[in-house]
């Protein structure tokens, strides 16, 4: 394995294990998503023809709020002992760091996509089985396009005071892009259309998803530098 | 000094431009004196996009070269981009009232700009956040960068996701249909900005090399 | 450039050609805003020697440390560490250098072995498991291979990134407060290590407010007080009652900070 694969699979493997091992992240994510149902349901009101109408948003929403929790505490658990530093000194392109990073982000994504799907279902009393192999396809992008810039923004905010605050604000301008395709084509998915009526929204996702990595890709060492 | 002349030279172009715009250029039919608000409307985008550029071209040279120069380039180009960007949020929603009956409609050239806008303000509330110089120029590098990678990105989603707004006139691939006069004002006017958003810039930058030697 | 294979150890008084200094640092500044943390510093270590920065907390120990580690950029100076320009290359000498910083880069949830896996993988180093775990052994930590590193005591988990350090192919070792949370054996222990580290022919910087084992691993000693290097001496030429009151003087003096 060369030594940029094997450094971005060491930060991923290491981020999944400590996860794996401590749930704090994955706990809370999934409770939120819990939560967020049940604001969804109270501030839509009980009729269930509203929910159905907005469930593309509501489910883009819901991936959307809980990334940017996912995306802000995915560079914390380098800021104990001051693990930082140690990835700033070890040698080697840094955007191995990225995407490994990414990698990891883009797990607990999935998770949380698949949980959040399950309790839709259950509580709004859908059916998404026909819609799933499209659905799937849309997630990957959007979540993609997602993670790879919340990913990079998370960095840069783990190190600023009002962090909490300053990612959502620097993160959700900068993904209305994935946000509109997402939502549109997650709309044709759900709605029974052949994925093909989404063709352009998937393209730009597509497209989008490769910018995102590209610039991650590139600038993330002027990001982990102190 | 030199920074000086423009800016006499930005306040004599658009009084120049104003002037035109409201005397010179001829009443629209059907759109009446509101039409001469596109006047401004217009050449904002031109030079909001102009400043934007600027404000890539700065974090480019900066991720390049970490020359502290570009990062005050780009600092000094953003606000006033905010600034021009503002300005035509704000005149396309004059505009827009009598035209379309609202103060704001969620159209795709205005959408378009608000996003931009929004990811600019994040920008330089990221800067004031950061207080290491270093650190700052890098990370709002990356941050200036990312947003000008995503100017198309946003332009193409936005417009798909509607077809509300009038075709581009000037940016279209049609011939466009603006009469001879009109044209001169949206000129002048865009020269106008363009001086102004230039001694903005010069001045900021002043402002921002004392900061610098300043601080350090 | 430092020859390669084992070198022979150097007296601290030997005069050193100008290829064997790890460290040279020539009137480094640092400023944050208006306030300045470190000023005309300039420092030299040639490989085998040990430095011990002796300072008061806030003198700049850490800071000074950090510029060496290429964490920090100076606001001006010159650094060179082995030779090569570490302002302008850093990513170029960072294979060369070990850190033990105020954290102990280990992560909680993960295991001793784990830790030391993962740095090892991302330093580039072989990482087998008997390597992995021979260098637990060094650091007598190998009863606690398997446990969460959650379940350690500082000395421990500062002894863990010691074990870190001894995977790496370092040149030049720079400890932050390496002392701190260490009993009487764990500090002997480290003494010992740091000696026969430069015996091999590595170079030393020790930061550290803890006088006497600062003291006992150095060639040299400098003082840091507000900032600035108030003293800089080989430790030979100077008795260790002298050292001590010059430094309670110098250090703790008028240049106890904050």
């Amino acid at each position: 394995m060369s030594g940029y694969v094997r450094r971005a699979w060491m930060v991923a493997w290491k981020d999944v294990l400590s996860e794996r091992r401590s749930k704090e992240s994955l706990n809370a994510l999934v409770f939120f998503s819990l939560l967020l149902l049940f604001v969804f349901q109270f501030a839509l009101g009980p009729e269930r023809t509203r929910v159905e109408a907005a469930l593309p948003g509501l489910l883009w929403l819901a991936f959307i709020l809980s990334g940017l929790l996912a995306f802000g505490r995915a560079f914390l658990i380098e800021r104990e002992n001051d693990c930082w530093e140690g990835l700033v000194l070890s040698p080697g392109d840094k955007s191995a760091i990225y995407l490994g990073k990414l990698a990891g982000n883009l797990l607990v994504m999935l998770v949380v996509e698949v949980v959040l799907l399950v309790l839709f279902a259950v509580f709004f009393a859908l059916d998404f089985t026909p819609a799933l192999p499209a659905l799937a396809a849309v997630l990957a992008l959007g979540t993609l396009g997602l993670a790879a810039v919340g990913t990079l923004f998370g960095a840069i905010t783990a190190q600023v005071r009002a962090r909490e605050v300053l990612l959502p604000v620097l993160l959700l301008p900068a993904v209305v892009p994935v946000l509109l395709a997402s939502v549109s084509a997650t709309q044709t998915a759900l709605s029974g259309q052949p994925l093909a009526e989404a063709a352009q929204w998937l393209k730009l996702l597509a497209a989008a998803d490769l910018v995102y990595l590209v610039v991650g890709v590139l600038t993330f060492e002027f990001v982990l530098e102190g | 000094m030199a920074a000086r002349a423009l800016g006499w030279l930005a306040v004599l172009a658009l009084i120049a431009g104003l002037g035109a715009a409201f005397g010179y250029a001829p009443r629209e039919v059907v759109q009446g004196n509101v039409r001469r608000i596109m006047c401004l409307l217009l050449p904002g985008v031109l030079t909001a996009l102009l400043a934007f550029a600027v404000v890539f071209v700065g974090r480019v040279g900066y991720v390049l070269t970490e020359g502290q120069v570009w990062d005050r380039l780009a600092l000094a180009a953003a606000e006033p981009g905010v600034l021009f960007t503002g300005i035509t949020i704000v005149s396309g929603s004059i505009w827009g009232k009598p035209t379309w009956g609202t103060w704001w409609t969620w159209d795709a050239r205005l959408t378009s700009t608000a996003v931009l806008f929004l990811v600019y303000v994040g920008y330089l509330l990221l800067r004031g956040m950061v207080d290491d110089p270093d650190r700052r120029a890098r990370v709002a590098a990356v941050v200036g960068i990312l947003g000008a990678a995503n100017i198309p990105i946003v332009h193409f989603s936005v417009k798909w996701w509607r077809a509300l707004h009038q075709p581009s006139t000037i940016l279209g691939p049609e011939p466009s249909p603006i009469a001879a006069p009109i044209a001169a004002t949206l000129l002048v006017n865009w020269i106008a900005f363009t001086l102004l958003f230039a001694y903005l810039l010069a001045a900021r930058m002043q402002i921002a090399r004392l900061e610098d030697t300043h601080a350090g | 450039m430092i020859a390669a294979g084992p070198v022979p150890a150097r007296g601290p008084t030997a005069p050193l050609p100008a290829s064997d200094f790890m460290i040279q640092a020539g009137r480094l500044r640092k400023t944050y805003g208006p306030a300045t943390v470190l000023e005309d510093v300039s420092l030299e270590l040639g490989a085998g020697q040990g430095v011990t920065l002796l300072g008061a907390n806030g003198a700049g120990k850490t800071t000074l440390l950090r510029i060496f580690a290429t964490l920090l950029r100076p606001t001006s100076g010159s650094l060179r560490i082995a030779g090569v320009d570490a302002v302008r290359e850093p990513e170029a000498v960072r294979r060369a250098i070990g850190m033990v910083g105020h954290g102990s880069w280990v992560y909680e949830e993960l295991t001793a072995l784990e830790n030391l896996r993962f740095w090892a993988g991302m330093g580039g180093h072989d990482a087998s498991r008997e390597r992995l775990r021979d260098a637990l052994e060094q650091v007598e930590l190998g009863g606690s291979a398997g446990r969460r590193a959650r379940t350690f005591s500082a000395g421990m988990k500062r002894r863990l990134a010691l074990a870190r350090v001894l995977l790496g192919r370092a040149r030049l070792l720079l400890l932050d407060e390496p002392f701190t949370g260490l009993d009487r054996a764990g500090r002997k222990w480290l003494g010992e290590f740091l000696l026969a580290f430069k015996a091999r022919g590595g170079a030393l910087v020790v930061a550290t407010h803890s006088f006497d084992a600062g003291v006992g691993v150095a060639d040299r000693i400098a003082i840091l007080s507000g900032g600035r290097i108030v003293l800089d001496r080989d430790a030979a030429q100077l008795g260790h009652e002298d050292l001590r009151r010059l430094y309670d003087e110098l250090a703790m003096g008028p240049g106890s900070a904050a």
